[in-house]
């Protein structure tokens, strides 16, 4: 999965986006495991929906597809693909792979 | 990258789109027109985009392209509109699912990634288009009135879920236009409709520019989620 790291780093500057808005209390540490929305989720519906677009663009400038992080879990708490890093990076990973065989 | 404020007007090609591409042109506005044609309209100002809204991956691509160009938008008219006058039980499946892409969807995924490309944006608004045969609940529109009243619906909850990003979401009701997409009416009903107006003439482009006009300006940061009905229609 070469495409791993280059996936991870364009979550990585979404988070660190959502922290430069968050107070210092509040800031997202990065790792797979990261809760993102959900019960230990750091982020509330509309901080979510910041970060849906900050990945956007940044998987548009990473490979250059656009692509729509639309999901009809995205709201749920339990089986959310937001839910952490790990479970958004696994998402992203099947929307790439859905554009390559179109 | 210009400074200049960016608005995308959908259903560009001809009738109401095409006049308020003009109309914010003239106005200093840099603006991106979508049709599923093509535009003649010339303008160092102006792009058009052949682009279907019901088409979820092309809606997407054009409002990716405005935000690498200009660094976002912040206007959109959601123009685009089609009509089909029939009786409910001579009404096609096929038409019904074509008026809702049209007028639904497209209005729908149109707010959605404009919406995105909005954020951040100095006094961002969305401006969906409503009938008044929706209020009027005019026979032989059934399709129609029902796809513009879902636009409503959706204009009323977007308001309430963008007001936190500071963009504004409201709609226009127009009553008849003289545009292509009345002119297979017959006269005899649309007299019949004017007399169900306060005020009983057709409107014209400027009556919609004027409402508009009043959405866009930065001192109606306030007014969201309403839809204003010409003719005195309610």
């Amino acid at each position: 999965m070469a495409d791993n790291e280059r996936v991870l780093g364009v979550i990585r500057d979404a988070v660190e986006e959502i922290n430069s808005t968050l107070p210092e209390d509040q800031q997202l540490e990065f790792s797979e495991e990261t809760a993102l929305f959900g019960p230990s989720g750091a982020l509330d519906s509309m901080g979510l929906v910041n970060f849906v677009v900050a990945v956007e663009q940044g998987l548009e400038e990473e490979f250059g597809v656009s692509v729509v992080l639309a999901d009809e879990k995205a709201m749920s708490r339990r089986t959310s693909p937001f839910r952490t890093v790990g479970s958004l990076k696994d998402y992203i990973h099947t929307l790439l792979e859905e554009k390559q065989h179109v | 990258m210009s400074n200049l404020p960016v608005m995308v007007v959908t259903g560009a090609r001809k009738g109401i789109g095409r006049y308020l591409c003009e109309y914010y042109l003239e106005r200093g506005y840099q603006v991106a027109g979508c049709s599923r044609g093509t535009s003649d309209l010339q303008s160092d100002r102006y792009e058009h985009f052949e682009v279907d809204v019901a088409d979820e991956q092309a809606v997407k691509t054009m409002f990716s392209a405005l935000r690498r160009r200009h660094g976002g938008i912040q206007a959109l008219l959601n123009n685009a509109g089609i009509a089909s006058m029939n009786h409910v039980l001579t009404t096609p499946m096929k038409t019904v699912r074509s008026i809702f892409d049209t007028n639904f969807v497209g209005t729908f995924l149109c707010c959605r990634e404009a919406a995105k490309v909005m954020v951040r944006q100095s006094h961002p608004r969305i401006v969906n288009f409503a009938t008044v045969a929706t209020p009027l609940q005019l026979e032989g529109e059934a399709i129609y009135a029902a796809s513009k009243a879902a636009v409503v619906s959706l204009t009323e909850i977007l308001a309430r879920e963008l007001a936190p990003l500071g963009i504004t979401a409201n709609a226009l009701g127009p009553t008849p236009v003289p545009t292509d997409l009345i002119r297979s009416v017959p006269q005899e009903k649309m007299d019949r409709l004017l007399d169900r107006q306060a005020i009983r003439r057709f409107g014209e482009f400027r009556d919609i520019s004027n409402v508009i006009d009043f959405f866009l300006r930065s001192e109606s940061d306030f007014v969201t989620g309403q839809t204003i009905y010409l003719g005195g229609v309610s």
